[in-house]
């Protein structure tokens, strides 16, 4: 991983369209200020890796829930 | 086209069935066709099969008819990304979350399936939004 030193009001860019920069920090929180293009989702990365374990844990059988559907109609 | 379903045997289905997924879904990014087959004659459930892979397949409903008071902006980007050009155009499902019993079932509401019926093409939206999270019961006041 590349590690950067960055004072506030200081900026990385990363490619052409990428700019991230450092708003505020203070104690152990840092502020972000982040320009992309519209089409680059930027999100928290837990709110991302929650949405994925949801994802996984709605795969799992329900095959007696659906048993249950069809009977009823039935 | 023929497909194998995980709950509906072997089925089959029109090409223009087939919502593209372009970037899959958190969790399964090499999935990029799903179809939407209806579960139950209420018009309520739905399943969202993958077109690739017979054993996954989602349980999803429309956040709607549980969530009388759901409602979130489509962010540009996805405005864009999907090519929506009308509100009528599209759909939105959740992904339910089953549990044994069901009734104790949740919804994720932080990331509705988003899909354009226009162009067929869809999305697993997150939202920004903090009133919404992954598990909300879709039965509030049963026990």
């Amino acid at each position: 991983m590349l590690v950067l030193s960055r004072k506030n009001g200081e900026s990385i860019k990363i490619g052409e369209d990428i700019e991230i920069t450092i708003i505020s920090s203070k104690n152990d929180q840092v502020k972000i200020g982040i320009r992309a293009p519209k089409n680059i989702g930027v999100y928290r990365k837990e709110v991302i890796e929650q949405i994925h374990q949801e994802n996984i844990l709605a795969t799992k059988d329900f095959s007696k829930i659906i048993d249950l559907m069809k009977n009823e109609k039935k | 086209m023929q497909i194998r379903t995980k709950y509906h045997g072997e089925i089959s289905v029109n090409r223009s069935e087939v919502f593209v997924f372009k970037q899959g879904i958190p969790a399964f990014l090499e999935e990029e066709n799903f179809v939407f087959l209806p579960l139950s004659d209420d018009g309520i459930y739905f399943i969202m099969q993958s077109v690739k892979t017979p054993e996954l397949a989602f349980l999803v409903i429309s956040p709607f008819t549980f969530f009388k008071e759901y409602d979130f902006m489509i962010e540009d980007s996805i405005v864009s990304e999907l090519s929506i050009n009308a509100e009528e155009d599209i759909l939105v499902y959740s992904i339910l979350t089953v549990e044994d019993p069901f009734e104790k079932t949740t919804a994720n509401l932080q990331a509705p399936i988003v899909v354009n019926t226009k162009n067929r093409t869809g999305k697993q939206v997150i939202l920004h939004n903090e009133i919404f999270g992954t598990k909300h019961r879709i039965f509030q006041y049963t026990k």
